[in-house]
């Protein structure tokens, strides 16, 4: 028999790597944060403690509210659309049908180049003022609006854009229809249950679990919304999409101000955190886990 | 009889088509951003927005030449290949450190087993943004800004979580009985992981391989705040650049750029598409 000893120094080693980086780049980074949001700092002279000055400026700060707003505009429009567009696709391509494999991946491609620069700046075009968004809508007499360049429509563009990607989200509802057992809508439709009651009765309530997961995944990662900020509005116009994180990176690698951008990660780690928890507590009301 | 079951066929023919229909049209709605950039990207400037006409009337190669031959300022094979490496190198990274730390949670004894395994779940919800300027200021202090490793070496030290709980849950489906057959056989533990654990867990890396190197190369945020010596610029970056220098004027040029960019993690997902349909549905990974 080994020692405990020496049990526990063979799965120490085999720990080490991740043990250094859980260490140096999670709880040791968390701890630094929470330092350097009660300082000023810029890279240079050394941090000076400031106690609760940067929370006070931040609620002061215009474009902090600005920022939530958009963030909050953004997650709220784009999280529940992404859910029922991707449960009605996975809807439709649950049935086998010939094709079926083509269909799916095709329909999943975008949510693999959705976050890459090159994908943003085709869904920019996409919507610039002769490009094919108003084209089409001039098909139907329309005349689009000038998407880009329009505070109340620019938004929308990066909403569209996160719709765009319900892929990962579509994969995962489809694992759940397949887990529902059939019998359940054989027993319904001997009882004269109609599509839609079947609908409403037996999937919603089966599939409520992974709802639960997409919404709080989709939740958390809206939050982050970054890349598509700086390549397709750059927070404009008029602030209109200031981002949270593109709000915290300008602070953080445009002014340099780290003890200010760091007050900002830890307002987002609460506002995250609340969220979570907002979204923990209603599943007492809408998720069944009893099969 | 006959006509009941004519009928019904009938029905169901009508139903199939107009599922096929349905299905179509979804994916042609999906996929036309992409056509759309991609036929644009061999049109001449002048006939990108004049004509709402997908196919191109004269195609041209100018826009992909333009991106290699430096006449916008940058070389676009070199950005390619900087990707690839950061790409390749995370990819080894997580592989290394994913298994060896999947591998004692699902298999090894210690204390304290359950809590660092609970501490692991619960960094999975922990954004990455928020440990981000930390993490800047420490690799600043430490002179690695502007080289690939703050890009690099966080993925030998298992910093993210997901693919960690991967590597448990796929070896907790291993079966038990091969360790005993190895230890009575007189193996390590050492070479219990890298003889039976290791090969058998061959499903999962290749999942993790595909994610990890999509998100690298997709990743921009990183690239970003690490990276601003032009020669170390990335396939991101390099777009993100031109975006900025150039006020959008040669639309070709950077479509072009654009559709070359996504080409690598499309080749990826032609091969290897069964593992990542796979690993989405089973863990959840996200996109």
């Amino acid at each position: 028999m080994e020692t405990p000893l020496r049990r526990n120094l063979t799965a120490y080693t085999f720990l080490l790597p991740w043990l250094t980086g859980m260490l140096c780049l999670t709880v040791g980074a968390m701890l630094f944060t929470f330092y350097l949001a009660f300082t000023d700092y810029d890279l240079i002279s050394s941090p000076e403690w400031v106690g609760f000055d940067n929370f006070q400026q931040i609620l002061r700060d215009p474009n902090f509210w600005i920022s939530i707003r958009a963030t909050f505009t953004y997650v709220i429009f784009s999280v529940p659309a992404r859910l029922i567009v991707s449960l009605l696709i996975a809807l439709l391509l649950y049935r086998e049908v010939r094709g079926i494999g083509w269909y799916r991946s095709l329909i999943y491609l975008p949510s693999l180049i959705g976050t890459s620069v090159g994908a943003a700046i085709g869904w920019r075009n996409l919507f610039a003022d002769d490009g094919p968004v108003n084209a089409f809508l001039g098909l139907f007499g329309v005349e689009g609006p000038n998407w880009v360049g329009n505070p109340s429509t620019a938004i929308v563009i990066l909403i569209l854009l996160s719709v765009w990607q319900f892929g990962s989200e579509m994969v995962i509802f489809l694992a759940g229809l397949k887990q529902i057992p059939g019998y359940l809508y054989e027993a319904a439709i001997i009882d004269g249950a109609s599509a839609i009651q079947r609908f409403f009765k037996i999937t919603l309530p089966m599939l409520s679990p992974i709802t639960f997961f997409n919404l709080l995944m989709g939740t958390i990662s809206s939050f982050m919304i970054f890349t598509q900020v700086y390549i397709i509005t750059g927070g404009g116009p008029m602030k209109s999409t200031l981002m949270y994180v593109y709000y915290l990176y300008q602070h953080a690698f445009n002014y340099y101000n780290m003890g200010y951008a760091a007050a900002l990660s830890i307002i987002l780690l609460i506002i995250i955190g609340l969220c979570s928890t907002v979204i923990f507590l209603s599943s007492r009301f809408w998720v069944h886990y009893d099969g | 009889m006959m006509v009941k079951v004519v009928g019904a066929m009938k029905r169901r023919g009508i139903r199939n088509l107009l599922r096929h229909a349905a299905l179509v049209a979804v994916t042609f709605i999906m996929v036309y951003p992409i056509l759309w950039m991609f036929f644009s990207s061999f049109k001449p400037d002048d006939q990108i927005f004049s004509t709402s006409r997908l196919w191109p009337e004269t195609w041209t190669l100018d826009h992909y030449l333009a991106g290699f031959n430096g006449e916008l300022g940058m070389n676009f094979g070199q950005l390619m290949w900087n990707s690839l490496i950061i790409s390749v190198v995370v990819v080894v990274g997580t592989i290394f450190s994913s298994t060896l730390t999947g591998f004692a949670f699902a298999r090894l004894r210690f204390t304290p087993r359950r809590f660092l395994i609970g501490f692991m779940l619960s960094t999975m919800m922990l954004p990455a943004q928020v440990v981000m300027i930390p993490q800047y200021i420490m690799f600043h202090k430490i002179g690695w800004v502007n080289t690939y490793l703050p890009l690099t070496l966080p993925s030998f030290l298992g910093t993210v979580p997901f693919f960690i709980y991967l590597m448990v849950q796929f070896v907790r489906g291993i079966p038990r009985e091969l360790d005993e057959a190895a230890y009575m056989d007189g193996c390590s533990k050492f070479q219990l992981f890298r003889l039976i654990i290791f090969p058998l867990a061959r499903p999962a890396i290749i999942t993790m391989s595909i994610f990890s190197f999509y998100w690298t190369w997709n990743d921009f945020f990183g690239q970003l705040i690490y990276l601003s010596d032009p020669e170390l610029y990335t396939v991101s970056l390099g777009l993100s650049m031109f975006v900025d220098n150039t006020g959008n004027t040669q639309w070709g040029d950077l479509f072009a750029m654009s559709i070359l960019s996504i080409i690598p993690v499309f080749v990826v997902f032609l091969i290897f598409q069964r593992y990542l349909v796979e690993g989405i549905a089973t863990h959840g990974l996200k996109g």
